[in-house]
């Protein structure tokens, strides 16, 4: 017998046994007129997935909470304003269909408002489309692409007006240029890495490089990634058990600005279930062979996907108590919109960035972050006498997993890296710290080193 | 395999520490190879060093259940005591919760172990403290959050059971898988001021007893293989009541995770001690329990409200989110204690 709540103060799933303390009234599921709980005058749909909420919302009301969602994080974060040139990263799944979909529909009415207005002070958004090929890495994927690029294709034209670019890049466009070379060069880099996780997540790493290479060299200021709450939750868990607690709340915000093209994540408070039944809903058709053939079986990050499986099924709000959880963990400076001196922002967003704090000064650096990972550098970790130079400027995480375990093979290694990634370790190398404060102030030194006490 | 032939074309290996003896193991964290004798009392003996978890002279209770983990950190400590010459007076402190088949078999153990390794013992059964057993709380609120109950029953007994035996420390035999799983139900439970703590080696420091766990790196497989060669007398049961316990999922977890890859659960606990957590989240306020005048965050400490429920026959009093942030269900014995000063104590013990 089930119980439902029509109380608007529960929580869905939460209200079972629970009825005497709130006082909301049981409806019998037997009643043959069901309305919308939101509007109240639609029928609800039924989606039949076994999930919670199923039959509390009419379709209209189930998608305007999801858009609701995405729109609050692209507001309350500035991720998107009227200057901007948003790259979208579509990789044929849901989530990202559905990112990229709710960022074309914040782009139209941006652009009726545009129509609309007398002055035309506001200038409309750009919006671009990425994907990535990465049937290099996975050469079992090389059959079906041709075919879901031209799915992806039209896609993109559909998502007009306003039009949209599109940007098709492979995965070996990291070093430089797509060709054979580059596709040996990968495989053999890929080949070099022993451990499966490690080399899952090296080509994770190079994917966002290749994201971030078409984004500058095409004039993108955002990227707009739809990792959405429960691939979040995978991630917590993913970071936790590969020792990158210190970096994980990097990983996890609405905004990430490590990047020269920030990183944006407006899907972040959906879960996987609204997506779905998001794409259903409105017919997506997802490139599942794509998706399907992409993921080999083995290692620590599918392992991690199964058990979080398997804990939404004993109860379906843990992803959502996971991702809260590390939300609550301490942000870095860069996970907010980098301040910019850009005079085209209009004046009224420049005031709001201002007055709530959505933005931080892009010189300041205190981070060292790992060249392959990105990741913020924990102090504790670095080992300055090693003698390998891209071993040192390392996460302990990455010199477990990527990195060769043999001393004589980094060399070797370390030349198979894209450019991108090692540029940074002679950085690293350099760094030190009294230099670059001494740097940072010497406008206001009075006295030479040797003159002072 | 032609062994015969492979030995005389190079030498043997020797155990990696001592470079004398054969080896006879593989760890199961680093994968060296190393004799019994080595077989990581000495690591013990460095993280004791390392993280300065005695003082000579010390009075130190640890906490036996009868089990692998306690048995081998009695068997370890009294022999490091006496090795490396600590000072210390050990004492073995056991906890009755009452269950039949379970718990008064193991008791059987740690009786043992006292005359073994000649160290005193001192029992607290829940039945004297609390009135109840484990036993009796089952039968009344079932098999779902009875975890709750012990394990909050179980951290005010051994505090108590400490004061009466007038000790400076409390050590408890939680190994490195323990704490993994810690980590990861805080994370799944939300609990973000646990998991500031649970990863310290020692805690309570503030506190009249100070706890720590010499077993943090320690694989509860290296456990199992230091009793299993030293030929330790332990009792192996797993509880009966604890099928249903939410621990019961990360654990599995766990033991995947360790199959894919052996030093996962040391990166658990390394995140765990890295996660950037603010400060100001990390204690509640202390007090102390206006009934019993144990160390309490709220009005009264959590045994106490516990107990009130069940003597009212409301066994769902203080379970789940009802009040002032209590804790939610699970697995409690593991965690550790909020640090805060004590006031008088109820009953016949002293502080």
């Amino acid at each position: 017998f089930d119980m439902a709540c029509n109380s608007s103060g529960c929580e869905s799933g939460g209200c079972y046994g629970r009825e005497k303390e709130n006082g909301c009234k049981v409806v019998d599921v037997k009643e043959t007129v069901r309305l919308c709980v939101k509007c109240k005058s639609n029928e609800p749909m039924t989606f039949g997935d076994g999930g919670s909420d199923d039959g509390r919302f009419c379709a209209e009301c189930f998608r305007s909470n999801v858009y609701g969602k995405f729109r609050l994080a692209v507001t309350s974060h500035a991720m998107i304003t009227p200057s901007d040139n948003v790259l979208v990263a579509f990789s044929g799944g849901s989530s990202s269909r559905v990112a990229l979909q709710f960022v074309h529909e914040l782009q139209v009415k941006a652009l009726k408002n545009y129509e609309a207005s007398r002055d035309r002070s506001l200038p409309v958004f750009g919006v671009g489309v990425a994907f990535v090929d990465e049937s290099a890495a996975y050469p079992s994927l090389s059959g079906g692409m041709s075919d879901a690029i031209e799915l992806v294709r039209s896609t993109v034209l559909s998502l007009s007006p306003p039009e949209k670019d599109l940007h098709v890049v492979t995965i070996e466009s990291v070093f430089g240029s797509e060709s054979v070379e580059a596709r040996d060069r990968l495989v053999k880099l890929l080949d070099s890495v022993s451990d499966e996780t490690g080399k899952e997540d090296l080509l994770l790493h190079l994917k966002m490089l290749s994201l971030q290479k078409v984004a500058s060299e095409n004039g993108y200021n955002r990227l707009v990634v739809g990792s959405c709450t429960s691939r979040l939750a995978s991630h917590v868990l993913t970071a936790t058990v590969k020792g990158r607690g210190y970096s994980l709340s990097a990983d996890i915000q609405h905004v990430d600005a490590r990047w020269k093209v920030p990183i944006v994540l407006p899907l972040r408070d959906c879960v996987w279930q609204e997506i779905t039944r998001l794409c259903h809903l409105d017919g997506f058709d997802s490139l599942k062979t794509v998706e399907l053939a992409r993921h080999p079986q083995s290692g620590i990050n599918d392992l991690v996907s199964s058990f979080v499986a398997l804990l939404q099924e004993e109860n379906p709000s843990r992803e959502c108590t996971i991702v809260r959880t590390a939300a609550k963990l301490t942000p870095f400076y860069f996970n907010k919109i980098p301040e910019t001196d850009d005079s085209c922002v209009p004046m009224a967003t420049q005031r709001r960035l201002k007055k709530f704090n959505l933005k931080y000064d892009g010189s300041m650096t205190t981070e060292a972050f790992c060249p392959i990972c990105n990741g913020p550098l924990n102090g504790s970790d670095s080992s300055e006498d090693e003698s390998d130079a891209l071993y040192a400027a390392c996460c302990s995480s990455c010199r477990f997993q990527i990195l060769p375990q043999e001393p004589s093979s980094l060399d070797h290694f370390g030349s198979l890296l894209p450019h991108h990634m090692i540029s940074q370790v002679k950085h690293h190398q350099k760094f030190d710290s009294q230099t670059y404060l001494r740097e940072k102030i010497k406008d206001c030194l009075l006295l030479d080193d040797e003159e002072a006490v | 395999m032609e062994k015969g032939e492979a030995k005389s074309k190079k030498p043997p290996r020797l155990c990696c520490i001592c470079n004398e003896r054969r080896p006879v193991l593989k760890r199961a964290k680093t994968l060296q190879q190393i004799c019994r004798e080595c077989f990581y009392e000495e690591e013990i003996h460095q993280a004791i060093v390392k993280n300065r978890l005695f003082k000579s002279g010390e009075r130190v209770a640890i906490g036996a259940s009868g089990g692998k983990d306690s048995t081998v950190l009695a068997y370890v400590l009294s022999e490091l005591n006496r090795r490396h010459s600590y000072g210390l007076d050990l004492f073995l402190l056991s906890i009755d919760e009452g269950i039949t088949g379970y718990r008064d078999d193991s008791l059987e153990t740690v009786k043992r172990n006292e005359l073994q390794y000649g160290l005193p013992l001192q029992i607290l059964s829940y039945k004297d403290l609390y009135g109840w057993t484990m036993d009796d709380i089952v039968k009344m609120i079932g098999l779902k959050n009875n975890c709750t109950f012990c394990g909050v029953f179980r951290r005010q007994a051994l505090d108590r059971g400490a004061a009466l035996l007038k000790v400076d420390k409390l050590v408890t035999g939680h190994n490195a898988d323990d704490i993994a799983e810690t980590v990861l139900l805080n994370i799944l439970r939300g609990d973000i001021a646990r998991l500031s703590r649970c990863t310290s080696i020692t805690t309570g420091e503030d506190g009249p007893i100070p706890r720590c766990k010499p077993f943090k790196y320690t694989y509860e497989k290296e456990i199992v293989m230091y009793a299993y060669f030293k030929k330790l007398d332990y009792f192996s049961t797993e509880c009966i009541y604890s099928p249903n316990a939410y621990r019961g999922f990360a654990r599995e977890f766990i033991k995947d995770l360790e199959r894919l890859r052996p030093r996962a659960i040391l990166d658990i606990i390394k995140s765990g001690e890295d996660f950037r957590i603010a400060t100001t989240t990390k204690m509640p306020e202390q007090g102390t329990c206006e009934r019993c005048g144990y160390i309490s965050s709220q009005k009264w400490c959590k045994a106490c409200v516990l107990l009130d429920g069940l003597n009212r026959g409301l066994p769902k009093m203080g379970i789940g989110r009802a009040r002032g942030g209590g804790v939610n269900g699970g697995d409690h014995k593991k965690e550790t204690t909020v640090k805060t000063l004590e006031s008088k104590q109820c009953g016949s013990l002293d502080f």
